[in-house]
């Protein structure tokens, strides 16, 4: 099954790598991968997409969690969770092509961001099944490039994955918060 | 008042109260060697190869259980140390491992003796730390040492650039090492601890399988007192040997590919299995379809990782093996209840049965070749099972764990893990060097001593009286084994031909030696050796080519389906 990770990890030289190695050193399966810094300069958010059966997905937390850089890790899948890709894609647009992929591009709530004579580049946000579903409705030979972002992830309602030691207004009685 | 890195490296060690440092020198770590050469409180140890160096260290850690520590330079120094990293790493063992790094404006650059330390070793190692501010220095070498030492233990790299060590700051040693990332469990979760009373005490079959977690954590007394509350048989692993002592009569040997019938088949026939500090490795369990295939399981182990990662247990309980089993303990006593007793009672006649196969009988009486078995009953009986033994890989490796009964914890030094040929003598040197007063023995074979035989210029140096138990059968004999099972005597590349005469070369080393080939010459070469209390003693014992080790489960069997030296066709 699929399963969306959410680690918290130190943002040091190497913690990306150590992640990485894991994942090709026992042969675990990485769909996708996104990686960034957060409000906390010293934090990475990395949000990664694996598979495997609920032996394997355990023990990658398992091992993620043994990696010393890693703070916390939350499996998005266990709950309900909002999902986001986004996808850049060039398409040829050309003579009577201009208006359809616009009103494609409309549809699927993209914007076109660029323009040329020829192409346009649009922008789209949404899960991976819509993203999916934006590019087989364009024909494959009129796709100039595709760059997707992998997916980001956050669990619905309060709850966050952040540091443990962290106060928010949430778990804090200081009004002031 | 400002040091240098250099400087606050040696001050550092010195804080963390270490008492050896086993190193060799190099372009990159020049300043800290000079550093070195100005105090005395850290003790250098000069290895021949860095191999030796982490081997060593190795050996001081797991017979002292202080974290071993060691010196290295860029490059080469960094890559021959890998082998010993990985040695401990497998086998949990709390190294710090210092290299040296080319000057912090060359890194990247392909500059001379650069190589990615940090890259090369994370695979590795439980954690690493490149120093990129000689402000930083202190607080990760505490770091370090914080991370080896705790949860489950295991070696650490710091690279430092050279620069590094030459830039200065004021030096404070920092109180505080911990990490927000790295809270290691120690008390066991109290509820999985009350489940885990409860099915001990419904067992009737039951068995307590300890691995080198109960070593680690310094948990031998507690596992004692619960294998005796529970009146269980207690098989102990590779790694684990010493942790319940093998003389007691609740011991039923090492389990295993090469372990006792009796311990095997109390595996395959129980119906509640405890397993502390073990992490059910592939050359314990055999086919995983066919291990414990009536037991319920409890699992104590530090990591979390360990747990359910080959075998599904029913109760796992993550925490330091001491607190745990403690607390085990306390809610067994608690209940007042005890063990079936009847059922308790058929179940030792079961085992005592199994006992009676005498699976690890060999050729006693053979007065024309030495059995290796022989040599090590002999080294057991004559140390009255009070030495330090360290052992290479191979068969060797396997009768000493067989015929050496050992009865504490830390007294058996091997690699289990990677089962690294050359592990040895290096290892005897950090024991040695630990325990003065002591006998060390390295139980070697003519194949593995070549691995790391520069290291009898180390022993010379440090006057370490270690005993070379030398089980010289001209093959590497374990491969040879194989050969003869599984490729039908193909003995592909296992012969050793062109062997230097072992006793000339102890001697040119400055050591004795002697050659033995005759069985009834064993007990007073034996017996020499081991009252030459002020130096080295290489023993040569020319053994049976064709012996092999029994009892043997061939890979991807079940733990009930064992070859005994009765039997000797294998699948």
């Amino acid at each position: 099954m699929r399963h969306i990770i959410s680690i918290l990890l130190e943002n040091e030289a190497g913690a990306l790598s150590r992640v990485a190695g894991l994942f090709s050193a026992r042969g675990y399966n990485i769909a996708s991968l996104t990686v960034a810094p957060t409000e906390d300069p010293s934090l990475s958010r990395m949000t990664l997409v694996t598979s495997g059966s609920e032996d394997v997905v355990d023990q990658i937390r398992k091992q993620l969690n043994k990696l010393v850089d890693v703070v916390k890790l939350v499996d998005l899948t266990e709950n309900k969770r909002i999902e986001r890709e986004m996808l850049l894609i060039k398409v040829c647009a050309e003579g009577g092509e201009r208006d359809e992929i616009k009103r494609l591009s409309d549809i699927f709530r993209g914007r076109i961001i660029d323009v040329t004579e020829r192409a346009y580049t649009i922008e789209l946000t949404g899960d991976g099944s819509k993203l999916d579903a934006f590019i087989s409705v364009i024909h494959p030979r009129r796709i100039l490039e595709v760059v997707r972002s992998g997916v980001i992830g956050i669990a619905r309602g309060n709850a966050s994955c952040v540091p443990d030691d962290r106060s928010s207004c949430l778990n804090s009685n200081d009004p002031s918060v | 008042m400002e040091l240098t890195g250099a400087e606050i490296f040696v001050r550092c060690l010195r804080d963390e109260g270490v008492e050896y440092l086993f190193g060799y020198p190099g372009g990159a770590v020049l300043h800290i060697y000079d550093a070195l050469y100005k105090q005395e409180e850290v003790k250098h140890i000069l290895v021949r190869h860095e191999q030796g160096a982490t081997h060593a260290a190795d050996g001081y850690a797991r017979s002292t259980g202080k974290p071993g520590v060691v010196l290295v330079t860029s490059g080469p120094g960094a890559t021959n140390a890998v082998t010993g990293i990985a040695t401990a790493y497998m086998d949990s063992i709390p190294l710090v491992v210092f290299t040296g790094q080319v000057m912090t404006h060359l890194i990247g650059d392909d500059a001379f003796q650069e190589v990615d330390a940090i890259g090369i070793t994370r695979p590795c190692v439980k954690h690493n730390f490149m120093v990129k501010d000689v402000r930083d220095l202190a607080i990760i070498m505490r770091k370090a040492f914080h991370v080896a030492t705790t949860g489950r233990p295991g070696p650490v790299v710091v690279d430092i650039p050279k620069d590094i060590t030459a830039h200065k700051t004021d030096y404070v040693f920092p109180q505080d090492p911990s990490l927000r990332s790295y809270r290691p469990v120690t008390d066991g979760d109290p509820a999985a601890i009350r489940k885990a009373a409860e099915l001990l005490l419904t067992a009737k079959r039951p068995m307590i399988y300890a691995g080198g977690g109960v070593i680690l954590g310094n948990a031998s007394s507690e596992l004692t007192e619960l294998v005796r509350w529970l009146g269980a048989p207690c098989t102990n692993t590779l790694m684990g040997l010493g942790a319940f002592a093998a003389t007691d009569p609740l011991f039923v040997g090492m389990l295993g590919m090469h372990g006792t019938y009796e311990a095997n088949m109390a595996m395959h026939e129980c119906d509640v299995l405890l397993a502390v500090g073990a992490r059910f490795d592939d050359r314990v369990t055999g086919d995983l379809d066919k291990f414990c295939p009536n037991a319920r399981i409890i699992h104590i182990d530090i990591d979390p990782a360990s747990i359910q990662k080959n075998v599904a247990v029913e109760i796992a309980v993550i925490g330091d093996a001491r607190l745990v089993m403690r607390e085990l303990l306390t809610a067994l006593t608690a209940s007042g209840r005890r063990l079936d007793a009847p059922a308790l009672k058929a179940w030792w006649h079961t085992i005592d049965e199994w006992r009676g196969r005498h699976c690890l009988e060999y050729d006693r009486a053979n007065t024309e070749v030495i059995k290796p078995q022989f040599v090590l009953e002999t080294l057991y009986r004559l140390t009255k099972g009070d030495a330090f033994v360290t052992s290479d890989v191979g068969q060797h490796q396997m009768w000493a764990a067989q015929f050496y009964k050992f009865d504490r914890p830390r007294r058996w030094i091997n690699s289990g893990g990677l089962g690294t040929m050359g592990f040895g003598l290096p290892a005897a040197i950090g024991v040695q060097l630990a325990h003065p007063q002591d006998t060390v023995a390295c139980v070697t074979g003519e194949a593995s001593i070549q691995m790391c035989i520069q290291e009898l210029s180390t022993c010379k140096q440090y006057d370490l009286p270690i005993k070379i138990i030398n089980l010289n059968n001209r093959y590497m004999g374990m491969v040879r084994q194989w050969q003869e099972f599984f490729y039908q005597s193909r003995y592909s590349h296992s012969y050793l031909e062109a062997l230097p005469d072992f006793v000339k070369l102890a001697e040119s080393y400055g050591h004795a030696g002697l050659r033995v080939d005759k069985p009834h010459d064993v007990e007073a070469a034996l017996k020499e050796a081991l009252g030459q209390r002020d130096r080295l003693v290489f023993l040569d014992f020319i053994t049976d080519q064709t012996e092999n080790v029994y009892p043997m489960i061939a890979a991807g069997a079940g733990h009930h389906e064992m070859h005994l030296a009765t039997d000797r066709e294998l699948a």
